[in-house]
């Protein structure tokens, strides 16, 4: 796992190599092994390392046998094994034992179409000196990430991050109010946009292909799934052997490491198979992580110890209170560069330094199993809501959300109006976006916290709703409701935040590689295979998982209710001492900035100091908050060199 | 004890800045809905109680819990001036 950096430029202008190394050391964190550079008119090319697979050989960039093609790779190859062989068959000569090599002698293959053989997760820049062409390729869901701007000379800057291209030197950061704006719809920007002016985001299953004259886009892989009525004739057990099948088959591939792998265990279903699996069929002496919390509400561990009690696994766990979540809250924004309308990052990023402390580099996780077998309330509430809208007077089927959201049970008083607040638009079924609408106009309620100056500059909901609609795949209307739900959840929250603010980036901070067996691109096509009624079956959520793998779990993992993993808010930035975030919460650094409907965030921080806010409230403080990061960090005081270095230099900075 | 003036102003004030966190352009009329105009989330009702409870020094009841007593500012006004005129 690394960084990659870079920049190109049509004509064959000298390379300076000193922007470059800027570049690339901002991103030491992602590769503290090593560095390495190509530089040739016209192009340069900067990598940093992590060794994981060809301790000895593998550095980077690389090149073919004759150096016409030179690659910088960030990410993993797991089928590099079966792709060299069929290579070495053709006569190419490998020099080293990496994956990353098989890259340039199946592009020369290939060409273009070499990322239609890779299973992986992956963010390449590959030079074909030849052509004179730079190819910038990212993974089917956008597990690694990839950065380009193009500044006015038309020198095109790339990287994993945004503090790379921050870092040549020709950019400077400024705030997107339009993306501030979508992050307080949709949770997320929508690709290519960025928080960052002038800075795009290369969408997942894309390839950006930059020649003299000519730019293109290539999008090679989309989610697809079949016609609402036109599933395969399948009984349950047959999907089940295969999801078996081809599950364990990922497992095998993402274990391929030259360094020792460990898991996460969050004590919910899908990283407990996780676990199993790998503990029964590879790892023996498996060593497994948890985050806990000091605060009840959101800690799992009693499932967590219970799984490991099952396993016998060498378990370690991090405990996480609300003042190391504040305390965290300003690396947090610092990789993962994005406002958030939560904090559930910070302690993630707390997990991978005890991973890294452990002397582990990498990790398999259980993300991405909600998604493809369905497993989040968003899903059972659009069904149930369909449902009740067949029969909008029926007392019975709205009582059926009392088993998608605790607080409705727990507090039966109030029943009347969660069911008139599930009510709105109800019969709107044809809404291309029934399943999300209710959840983004409720969150949009929150851009009440910010300026009406700075809120003026943001989208409306029309131009908000087609920025979005101009991203997504016209074909989903054929689909069944819960696949058009899953796929939105997919290409917003799954690729936009989930891989890379609370996996990449919260990993990587402290050089831990994260791999997710579920997003094996092999396991999604066939999950959207799968019918339906088979992955929610009545309400019981990821069913056809839950019994493929029942025999290897606890039973009472096996039947537990999901619950959503979420950490603690307001309380984080009003508990500590002084704290970064505390100072730019306060009226003073708020005015500077501009951004804040001051008045307003100083009473939700008092009131979530005291009684407590809502749960849209929480999540205006969680954006206000890491809007205010953001700009301190990479408007106002950025420092290229690195983060521990930024680290250390930013913590005096006086408000 | 206040009159239907004090309480209304009182009550308007409430909803603008704790409920709208002060942005007087969407501040709603008396007898529009807070769940239908998205002002209220589903966690948000018991800042209203908590408010009536403090402000009016009166206890609302599980069963008085419906949106007939507490979805506007105009019912919100009628139910305290129960309320209080009842005790």
């Amino acid at each position: 796992m690394c960084g990659v950096a870079g920049f190109w430029h049509f004509d064959k202008r000298p390379m300076d190599g000193t922007p470059l190394r800027r570049m690339t050391r901002a991103l030491a964190h992602r590769g503290p092994d090593a560095e390495g550079y190509y530089e040739a008119p016209g192009i340069g090319l900067g990598h940093r390392r992590l060794s994981i697979i060809d301790l000895s050989t593998g550095s980077q960039p690389l090149c073919n046998e004759d150096g016409s093609v030179w690659v910088a790779f960030n990410g993993e190859i797991f089928n590099y094994v079966e792709l060299r062989a069929d290579l070495e068959n053709r006569r190419h000569v490998f020099r080293t034992r990496s994956d990353t090599e098989t890259l340039v002698h199946l592009y020369e293959e290939k060409g273009l179409d070499f990322v239609d053989e890779l299973n992986g997760q992956f963010a390449i820049a590959l030079w074909d000196a030849t052509r004179r062409r730079l190819v910038l390729a990212r993974d089917r869901v956008g597990i690694r990430p990839m950065f380009h701007a193009t500044l006015c000379d038309g020198t095109v800057l790339f990287g994993s991050e945004m503090k790379a291209l921050l870092a040549h030197g020709g950019l400077r950061a400024e705030i997107d109010p339009a993306a501030v704006g979508q992050i307080a719809t949709f949770w997320v920007t929508v690709p290519p946009r960025t928080p960052f002016k002038g800075i795009e985001e290369l969408a997942p299953g894309r390839m950006l292909v930059l020649e003299e004259g000519r730019r293109t886009l290539h999008q090679y892989w989309r989610h697809e799934f079949p016609g609402e009525h036109e599933y395969e004739e399948k009984s349950l057990e047959a999907w089940q052997d295969e999801v078996r099948t081809l599950l364990h088959d990922a497992v095998r591939l993402q274990l391929r490491s030259d360094v020792p792998v460990a898991t996460y265990l969050s004590g919910g279903l899908d990283s407990s198979i996780l676990t199993a699996l790998v503990k029964h069929h590879h790892i023996n002496d498996l060593r497994t992580f948890s985050v806990g919390f000091a605060d009840a509400r959101f800690d799992e561990r009693e499932f967590q110890r219970q799984m490991v009690r099952h396993l016998q696994t060498d378990h370690h766990e991090v405990e996480v209170d609300e003042a190391d979540i504040g305390r965290a809250f300003e690396d947090v924004v610092w990789f993962a560069e994005r406002p958030m309308t939560r904090t559930a990052p910070a302690p993630l990023l707390r997990l991978s330094g005890l991973v890294r402390d452990s002397g582990i580099k990498v990790v398999l996780t259980g993300e991405g199993a909600d998604e493809i077998f369905g497993g989040y309330n968003i899903f059972r509430e659009d069904k149930v809501r369909r449902f009740w809208a067949r029969h909008p007077d029926s007392a019975w089927r709205p009582a059926l959300l009392s088993r998608l959201y605790g607080y409705i049970g727990r507090d039966p008083k109030a029943e009347a109006f969660w069911r008139l607040f599930f009510r709105r638009g109800l019969e709107n079924t044809s809404d291309p976006y029934y399943s999300h609408r209710r959840r983004w106009d409720n969150t949009s309620q929150l851009k009440r916290v910010f300026a009406p100056d700075f809120r003026a500059q943001m989208q409306d909901e029309d131009a908000i709703i087609g920025e979005l609609e101009a991203y997504l795949d016209p074909g989903r209307a054929k689909w069944h409701p819960m696949c058009r739900a899953q796929y939105l959840e997919m290409s917003l929250f799954m690729s936009c935040y989930l891989l890379n603010s609370q996996g990449d980036r919260m990993m990587m901070g402290n050089s831990v590689e994260g791999r997710v067996p579920f997003l094996d691109h092999r396991l999604i096509e066939l999950a959207a295979r799968i019918p339906p009624k088979f992955k929610l079956r009545v309400l019981e959520e990821k069913f056809i998982l839950r019994r493929a793998f029942a025999d290897i779990l606890t039973d009472a993992i096996a039947s537990r209710p999901k619950q959503p993993y979420r950490a603690p808010i307001s309380s984080s930035f009003s508990v500590g001492d002084d704290t970064l975030v505390q100072r730019l919460l306060r009226r003073e650094a708020l005015q500077r900035s501009g951004f804040a409907n001051a008045p307003a965030v100083e009473k939700l921080l008092a009131k979530g100091a005291t009684n407590g806010v809502s749960e849209r409230n929480e999540m205006a403080l969680a954006t206000m908050a890491s809007l205010q990061l953001l700009q301190h960090l990479f408007v106002d005081n950025f420092q290229p060199s690195g983060s521990e270095i930024a680290h250390e230099e930013r913590t005096p900075v006086a408000l | 004890m206040k009159n239907e003036h004090q309480l209304r102003s009182e009550i308007r004030q409430f909803v603008l800045d704790d409920l709208l966190l002060g942005d007087t352009a969407s501040m709603l009329d008396d007898d529009e809905s807070f769940l239908e105009t998205g002002t209220l989330d589903s966690s948000s009702v018991l800042e209203v109680v908590m408010f009536l409870e403090h402000n009016f020094q009166l206890t609302v009841q599980d069963r008085e819990l419906v949106p007939e007593n507490l979805d506007s500012v105009n019912r919100l006004v009628q139910f305290v001036m129960l309320k209080t005129h009842a005790a």
